[in-house]
């Protein structure tokens, strides 16, 4: 926990100092090109531009703590709203991707891994890395024609391509809308997944406690379930609850497709406008989702295997 | 029995064949990449994908194993056969409770219920002697010791009376006290249930003690099958014979025997000569043996496949090689010889990490005593041979002198200066005075390196020559340890472990130290090639003439090499002897344990071992007073438990003892318990 801790710490430092260092002064671009110089100090003055590097640190690691994130310079809204509203928005995405991607991905690995070389695994192998080689913006497109056009024609339901929510949308309501972007993260994870899954259920097939297992004389299916996956699964628990950070905040590509407002586009909006201190803010949200999606990680290994528990 | 690999097959087992009697051992011996492992995996029919048996079969009583489909073979898993696997450690599930894992045959096979099944379990915990079968049970199996995994999988196998138990190196990765239990504990189960046992194993003493009869195997067959006795006694066939020469055999020292390796080393899996397999490692092999030989029955129930095995028997040609007679002064152990290391009250100790809380609240560290006040002399020209099982502290103690472990107290010398524990501090000549060749040579070597440029290093960097210069040492050097000038071109990776084994020792003698220290430096070895690398070091040893410390577990290449034995028990020295001296009485009960636990191939040496309760202590906590005193058998009371024992010297032989007990009773108790072959029970 300490290091936790001591690790955003440090990272919001990184933030702070890298946003400093962006080119391009905030009060060049709020005000406009002809501005003053006098215009101009008043304006730095105001947002506190003119103190030292250090004390503008500490300002505003107090305001961020104290939930006091400022307001943004491009829409001079408040952020703290802002921010937690796409937070919320990520959150379900993820959530979303999540229970549709992690069952298909690991029972694909795990059918792939008890049947090593023969022509199925080669199939989901070859399959999953197909889909994975492909950019998002193209399966997202490729899905909006199936699932937005091409199965309407056929009768079949349709699924919107446009992921815009209303801000008073019920979870119920969005739902529809975010499948067509789930899937797209899906398929970007479930290669991933599927491999790593795979790769642990073959290298512990090969482990000698699976031959003690087998001379037992349990059926087959019993020596998988509870001996082989027990252990198999143990990386892929870790990877997926790590990839839960890139899922809140690393779908730039995808919630530009589908016009989803999650904190991926509002970081995009805030690099092009040079709003710093939304940039910042929504920086260091990303930063604590993934700090915590690994000490979950952490913990979740922990728990899940006994060798680290005890020690 | 093959291997598919690509689209060829590869025959680890050719033309075997054997029966084993209900209620008899059958006892298995090869070396590695001899098809014993192979065999077992067949005769289990768990060869997997890759492994087929592409001609005879194999009899469970009337069944045919070839003939049962993948459901029946499932039936007689779990009903008729059992295996108690090499290493307990990984055959056990990590992340499943041992009671459980036993259990779940209860139920599964038995069909019982919950709460019986558990009960059954405990009560063959019982059975295999697991104290507090309780605690084990919902133990995980990495907290437990070696041996305890051991004795789960034996109650495991022996749990569905078996109608075949296969023993596949069941003690090779335990210590040997802990070995002579384990084997007891399954000679005693075994013999009350009426089973076949099969029992796969590379040391031949085990194979003397509980065997009823013998094969040898040899690069995928069958050379040899006899009695044990006949076996060992009069073997019948080259390569049996050349086995039993190339180990070592207590009592016989590097002054008065020299070993005979066997030349040359097994041909790979399918790589094997025309002919008689072994004829071109065979001392007699002559015109026939281009032939291939069938076993031939050689009288009483022996089998041979030897075209010669007559005139063998009849003592006509030996097989021995007739042994270059041994010119080495006698030396005196003190006399006239300076000391080239000392070490005085070493004792070194790992910190543990403490948790933040205890950091916090300002909890002193706790540290893991490795090695406590050890006191050890090298005479130069001499070796010291130190003795200890796992978590002895002897590899600690070895890393320490080499400047690769800091010590806690005490004192290095080398050459009688105090040298630095620091390897940092230690200058370049300190350096080229001290060589290690490290247990696991595969590893110690950088794989992306040729040999040349790994030998070419320490003279260009220890010994300060030009590049050109260096070059011609290196081929000076292969040739030392009998290799040729073609190695320097070749990566470790394409070298056997005997060569490689070779190249190591090149370099640690490049620089000509003055100390080489040897960490088990045969133990990864087949023992066919051990004994050629036992008789390097001697030969090197006389042209150098450096001081050698060889750390080993195993007592009779120590007895064999050292000249003085030092014996460590949990990082304490338990007793310092001469060569000569320390398999006679008297001796400190630790060394007594060990010495009557290992198995010997000869029946008239072996007597019964003593079995040591419990399990070696936990390094946190060192048992106060003498360390040994919560396994020894000869324990007095009181002050061996509380008070440290001083070291005791014998007068006669300047062996030294660190026990409570006084010598002379030491002596008359140990000599009687010898004589008598009783051990102490």
């Amino acid at each position: 926990m300490a290091f936790l801790a001591l690790t955003v710490l440090l990272t919001s430092l990184l933030v702070f100092l890298v946003t400093q260092w962006l080119p391009g002064d905030v009060c060049r671009i709020v005000l406009s090109r002809e501005a003053g110089p006098a215009a101009i100090e008043n304006c730095r003055q105001e947002l506190g531009l003119d103190q030292s590097l250090p004390v503008q640190y500490i300002n505003w690691l107090r305001d961020f703590i104290s939930g006091d994130w400022g307001t943004s310079y491009s829409t001079n809204l408040p952020i703290f709203p802002m921010v937690i509203d796409r937070l919320r928005n990520s959150l379900i995405l993820a959530l979303v991707t999540l229970v549709i991607s992690v069952p298909v991905a690991v029972i694909l690995g795990v059918i792939a891994g008890l049947n090593a070389n023969k022509p199925v695994d080669t199939v989901i192998s070859v399959g999953s890395l197909a889909v994975v080689g492909l950019p998002e913006f193209v399966t997202g497109l490729v899905l909006i024609w199936l699932f937005s056009f091409g199965l309407r024609d056929l009768g079949l339901p349709y699924l919107p391509a446009n992921s815009s929510i209303p801000p008073e949308a019920t979870f119920f309501d969005t739902l529809p809308m975010l499948i067509l972007p789930a899937l797209t993260a899906m398929l970007v994870l479930l290669a991933y997944i599927a491999r790593l899954t795979r790769a642990g259920v073959l290298t512990e097939l090969h482990q000698p406690y699976v031959r003690t297992a087998d001379l037992k004389g349990l059926p087959r299916r019993i020596v998988v379930v509870n001996h082989v996956l027990r252990n198999a699964l143990l990386p892929t628990i870790t990877v997926i609850a790590i990839s839960i950070a890139w899922l809140i905040s690393g779908l730039v590509v995808i919630e530009n497709v589908f016009n989803y407002p999650g904190l991926g586009r509002m970081m995009i909006f805030a690099i092009d406008r040079r709003d710093m201190p939304l940039l910042q803010a929504v920086t260091m949200v990303t930063v604590l989702c993934v700090a915590l999606a690994n000490l979950g990680a952490d913990l979740l290994y922990s728990i899940l295997n006994p060798k680290i528990r005890f020690h | 029995m093959a291997y598919r690999q690509g689209n060829d097959w590869l025959q680890a087992v050719r033309d075997v064949s054997f029966h084993i009697n209900a209620g008899e051992t059958y006892g298995l011996v090869g070396e590695s990449g001899s098809g014993k492992t192979t065999l077992v995996l067949a005769v289990l029919r768990y060869l997997g994908s890759k492994g087929s048996i592409i001609s005879g079969d194999i009899y469970l009583g009337d069944q045919s194993m070839r003939a049962l489909d993948d459901q029946e073979l499932r039936q007689m898993w779990g009903k008729q056969v059992a295996l108690v696997p090499q290493n307990p450690q990984s055959s056990l599930n990590p992340s499943i409770r041992v009671g459980e894992q036993v259990a779940e045959i209860f139920r599964y096979q038995n069909k019982l219920s919950e709460p019986d099944a558990k009960l059954q379990t405990l009560e063959w915990f019982q059975k295999v002697r697991l104290p507090d079968p309780e605690r084990v049970a919902t133990s995980y199996p990495h907290q437990i010791s070696g041996g305890m995994q051991q004795r789960v999988l034996i109650a495991m196998a022996l749990s569905i009376s078996p109608s075949l138990l296969v023993l596949d190196e069941p003690t090779t990765n335990l210590d040997v006290t802990i070995q002579a239990v384990i084997l007891d504990l399954i000679d005693e189960l075994i013999s009350e249930q009426n089973m076949a046992v099969l029992y796969v194993t590379h040391n031949l003493g085990v194979i003397s003690r509980y065997c009823d009869r013998v094969g040898v195997m040899y690069a995928s067959e069958l050379v040899e099958e006899a009695h044990p006795k006949e076996l060992f006694s009069e073997p019948l066939h080259p390569y049996t014979q050349g086995l039993l020469d190339s180990i070592p055999q207590f009592g016989e020292t590097k002054d008065r025997i020299r070993l005979q390796p066997i030349l040359g080393q097994i041909p790979a899996i399918g790589q094997g000569p025309s002919g008689c397999i072994f004829r071109p490692r065979c001392p007699v092999a002559i015109e026939v043996c281009t032939n291939r030989p069938s076993l031939f029955p050689a009288g009483g129930n022996r089998l041979s496949r030897c075209h010669r095995w007559q005139e063998i028997a009849l003592d006509d040609i030996s097989v021995q090689q007739t042994p270059p007679s041994i010119e080495r002064q006698q030396k005196g152990m003190a006399e006239g010889r300076s000391e080239t290391l000392e070490l005085e009250n070493v004792s070194i100790s790992f910190p543990l990490q403490r948790s933040l809380n205890d950091f916090l609240r300002g909890k002193p560290r706790k540290g893991v005593q490795a090695v406590n006040k050890v006191d050890l002399v090298i005479p130069s020209g001499t070796t010291l041979g130190l003795v200890g099982e796992s978590g002895s502290g002897k590899t600690t103690i070895a890393r320490s002198i080499m400047g690769l472990q800091s010590i806690r107290a005490g004192v290095i010398k080398l050459h009688k200066v105090s040298i630095p524990d620091q390897l940092s501090r230690r200058d370049l000549e300190t350096l080229r005075q001290l060589q290690i060749v490290f247990q696991n040579p595969q590893e110690a070597l950088n794989p992306h390196l040729t040999v040349g440029e790994t030998l070419r290093r320490p003279f260009i960097r220890l010994l300060g020559l030009p590049r050109s210069e260096a070059d011609a040492k290196v081929i000076d050097l292969l040739e030392a340890v009998h290799l040729t000038a073609a190695y320097a071109n070749r990566y470790p990776g394409e070298l056997s472990g005997g060569e490689i084994q070779r190249v190591a020792l090149a370099r640690g003698i490049a620089s000509r130290p003055d100390l080489l220290i040897l960490d088990e430096p045969i133990s990864s070895l087949d023992v066919s090639v051990q004994a050629a690398i036992l008789n390097l070091v001697n030969e090197l040893q006389r042209d150098i003439q450096n001081s050698i410390l060889f750390i080993s577990h195993n007592l009779a290449v120590i007895g064999y090499l050292a000249d003085q034995i030092a014996v460590i028990y949990v990082g304490t020295l338990m007793e310092i002897a001469r060569q000569s001296d320390l398999f006679q009485p008297p001796h400190h009960p630790y060394t007594e344990a060990l010495i009557s636990a290992i198995p010997q191939i000869d029946p008239q040496t072996s007597h019964l071992p003593i079995h040591l309760d419990g399990e070696m202590p936990d390094p946190v906590n060192i048992p106060t007073g003498c360390p040994f005193h919560t396994r020894c058998p000869r324990f007095i009371g009181e002050i061996c438990a509380n008070t440290a024992p001083r070291w005791q010297i014998d007068p006669r032989t300047e062996k030294r003892i660190f026990c409570h007990i006084p010598l002379e009773d030491l002596l008359s108790s140990q000599a009687q318990s010898t004589s008598d072959g009783t051990g102490l029970e």
